[in-house]
């Protein structure tokens, strides 16, 4: 019987299965600072050890400043989460990538880069958009602290099987639309909880097309439309962005490696329990004006009214987000000015996305009105920027070039919206006080911030002009 | 965890779908270390004005919902975050079960691996049920897991809930020690995994 992609992987991690609950292997588990620290006590509490310490790795990146690592962290709650971190990984013996470590970052950013995220793969980690790595064609999700302690105990999950869901992207992006209008199209059209209960395969011309910085960018928001994961086949593409990577087989192991991953994919004709069609002609440049990423719509248009929904419980909760947002029925979304710009997360912060937003920038500057940042999602990135004289395009323009965090993208460091201030931002949550109490964000590209950025207001990047955006890169 | 059998007690309505993890408990409150003393937190930007004063248009901040032991709320509750300090947030301040037409998936988890009892019921009833609680705020709900149902206002509906997850409720079972007792078959798959799987001590 054909078989899809998801089953293939989810089949040859079953340990054990008691009657529809499977024991699945998980071959790395990512680690953090914010939910880990109650599952190594309650280790400790129960005597027990960390099975696969060499299937472990840890970084900090919620709680991290962005500005100079050579001053002392003033958070003393964020010092001791990081502090706590760090005791924790030298007692049972995982590796630890903290502030200053060469390959520090987004837990979600070194995965790949440091070739520990390959196809075929189980991994999960504290943080609900490890879906990223499903990128790769590897089974990410997100779990909680109690399942944490469970992996550090046992290197496995008890596990339902998820059903399936195919959300095919077909046709060629037009000028101007990246990665991140597809999904926020996706979200949009599917709903917040669209694909709750399901890991999604992501296929089709538009998605084959992407760059593996796009696909995870993709896969990434798989949550915000509920999925358990978001998966891509492996290809050429893959298997050419993993060839280099530290942690990735060599020799032998790599041939035998690829020889497998060939094999990854679904099946002609394997069946989904759902399935969806989109065409990335249609999907223009998004932004959302809500407070869930599903409230969006192409940046063409205008903040929608709520009785265009049916429901009264829906209707309200759109007047609530409106209100929340400072926002009337009908205002065309161009129009609406902002204070900020944050280009960063683990949606938005890899080395392409840096450059998409640094083509617009270049020979611009930003409005007088707007305080923007670039946030690199790694150590590794910022250098790769450097490197290419990035960061000089963003300094030059007026943005601040800031070392590696997950920033403002949900404020755990100092790194917030002031009451009421209005952002663009590549991130992927947009829910209230997400960026700060009473903030205001919107979901955009990393072009689309840098356009908002120089133009002070949400703004169609397509119309900037000489804007090369748009020719494939992300 | 404790196990969970049975709850009779004021149900709480918070009539909002979508209510996000970042709602529950917002960011700030997940520096602690600790895994109890969420519970004044729960809710915090709904729940407090700026100044610290309470909210008293929040639902969970009027008599007689005030730490009630149900909430009753819109589909897609605990969507967003990962962070199990929600469900930590919710338990820590009392409230034992949650009746809703859907959940996010890491929350539904989490809430089951401590005990707290999410509640899966047609959205339609929801809705009734909803406008029933404001009505009449007194009305006490029923969550009866042994029995496998829950009734509020005389209708009763089945709780949906596999009979693994069921019977680890109702005894309090500890998930790590049912797997810590598969450690012989874990470690024969182990033996068996592919060598080219990546190894982070490669790194250290």
């Amino acid at each position: 019987m054909p078989t899809t992609l998801f089953d293939k992987i989810w089949r040859s991690h079953v340990v054990h299965d008691d009657d529809g609950v499977v024991l699945l292997y998980i071959d790395l588990h990512l680690v953090h600072e914010v939910t880990s620290p109650q599952a190594f006590e309650a280790l400790r509490l129960a005597g027990r050890r960390v099975r696969r310490p060499d299937l472990t790795v840890a970084t900090m990146d919620h709680n991290v400043p962005t500005t100079d690592r050579s001053l002392p962290i003033t958070d003393a709650v964020s010092r001791q989460q990081m502090e706590t971190l760090t005791a924790n990984c030298a007692e049972f013996g995982i590796a630890c990538f903290g502030i200053g470590d060469p390959r520090n970052g987004i837990v979600h950013i070194i995965g790949p880069e440091l070739g520990l995220s390959l196809p075929g793969m189980t991994m999960v980690c504290g943080d609900s958009h490890t879906s990223t790595h499903g990128a790769f064609g590897a089974l990410a999700f997100g779990i909680g602290t109690s399942e944490v302690e469970h992996v550090l105990a046992t290197q496995t999950l008890p596990q339902r099987v998820p059903r399936t869901m195919e959300v095919r992207v077909d046709g060629a992006r037009g000028f101007g639309v990246t990665a991140k209008d597809l999904i926020l199209g996706v979200i949009g059209a599917i709903g917040v909880d669209g694909a709750t209960g399901h890991v999604i395969e992501y296929t089709g011309a538009a998605i084959r097309d992407l760059s593996m910085e796009g696909r995870m960018t993709v896969c990434n928001m798989s949550i915000e439309a509920g999925a358990r994961a978001g998966l891509i086949a492996p290809d050429d593409t893959t298997i050419e962005y993993l060839g280099d990577r530290p942690a990735a087989p060599k020799g032998a192991a790599w041939d035998e490696a690829v020889a497998a991953w060939r094999e990854l994919r679904s099946d002609d004709g394997a069946a989904y329990d759902r399935a969806v069609i989109f065409d990335a002609a249609e999907i223009a440049p998004q932004v959302t004006w809500g407070t869930n990423p599903a409230q969006v719509a192409p940046v063409t248009g205008a903040v929608p009214h709520p009785d265009q929904w049916e429901n009264a419980s829906d209707r309200a909760a759109v007047q609530r987000a409106l209100d929340y947002m400072g926002l009337a029925p009908g205002v065309p979304l161009q129009e609406i000015t902002i204070d900020r710009v944050f280009i960063g997360s683990c949606t938005n912060s890899r080395i392409e996305d840096l450059r998409a937003a640094a083509d617009v920038v270049r020979g611009h500057r930003v409005a007088a009105s707007v305080h923007a940042m670039v946030v690199p999602g790694s150590a590794r990135v910022r250098r790769q920027a450097e490197a290419e004289g990035l960061h000089q395009v963003f300094l030059d323009a007026g943005f601040e070039w800031r070392e590696p965090g997950c920033s403002m993208c949900l404020g755990m460091n100092p790194d917030v919206l002031a009451e009421r201030e209005r952002c663009a931002s590549t991130s992927n949550r947009n829910f209230e006080g997400r960026q700060g109490k009473n903030g205001r964000t919107h979901l955009v590209s990393p072009p689309m911030a840098a356009a908002a950025a120089i133009t002070g207001h949400l703004v169609d990047v397509r119309t900037l002009g000489a804007s090369p955006v748009a020719t494939g890169a992300v | 965890m404790e196990p969970f059998r049975r709850v009779a007690g004021i149900a709480a309505p918070l009539d909002r779908p979508n209510v996000d993890t970042d709602q529950i408990i917002p960011k700030q409150f997940l520096k602690r270390i600790e895994r109890s003393g969420y519970g004044p937190f729960l809710f915090n930007d709904w729940r407090y004005h700026a100044d610290g004063s309470e909210n008293l248009e929040f639902e969970l901040n009027r008599h007689p919902w005030r730490h009630a032991p149900v909430l009753l709320t819109g589909r897609n509750f605990g969507c967003g975050s990962s962070r199990e300090h929600a469900a930590w947030a919710l338990e820590d301040y009392g409230v034992r079960a949650v009746v809703a037409p859907s959940f996010g998936d890491i929350f539904h988890t989490n809430a089951l691996k401590i005990g707290l009892l999410p509640v899966r019921i047609p959205e339609a009833v929801v809705a009734r049920w909803i406008d029933l609680a404001i009505e009449e705020p007194g009305l006490e709900m029923v969550v009866d897991l042994e029995q496998g149902y829950v009734e509020f206002a005389g209708e009763r509906q089945p709780i949906d809930i596999d009979e693994h997850t069921r019977a680890r409720l109702l005894e309090g079972l500890d998930d790590i020690a049912l797997s810590l007792q598969q450690s012989d078959v874990i470690a024969a798959f182990e033996a068996q995994r592919p060598r080219w799987l990546p190894q982070t001590s490669a790194l250290r």
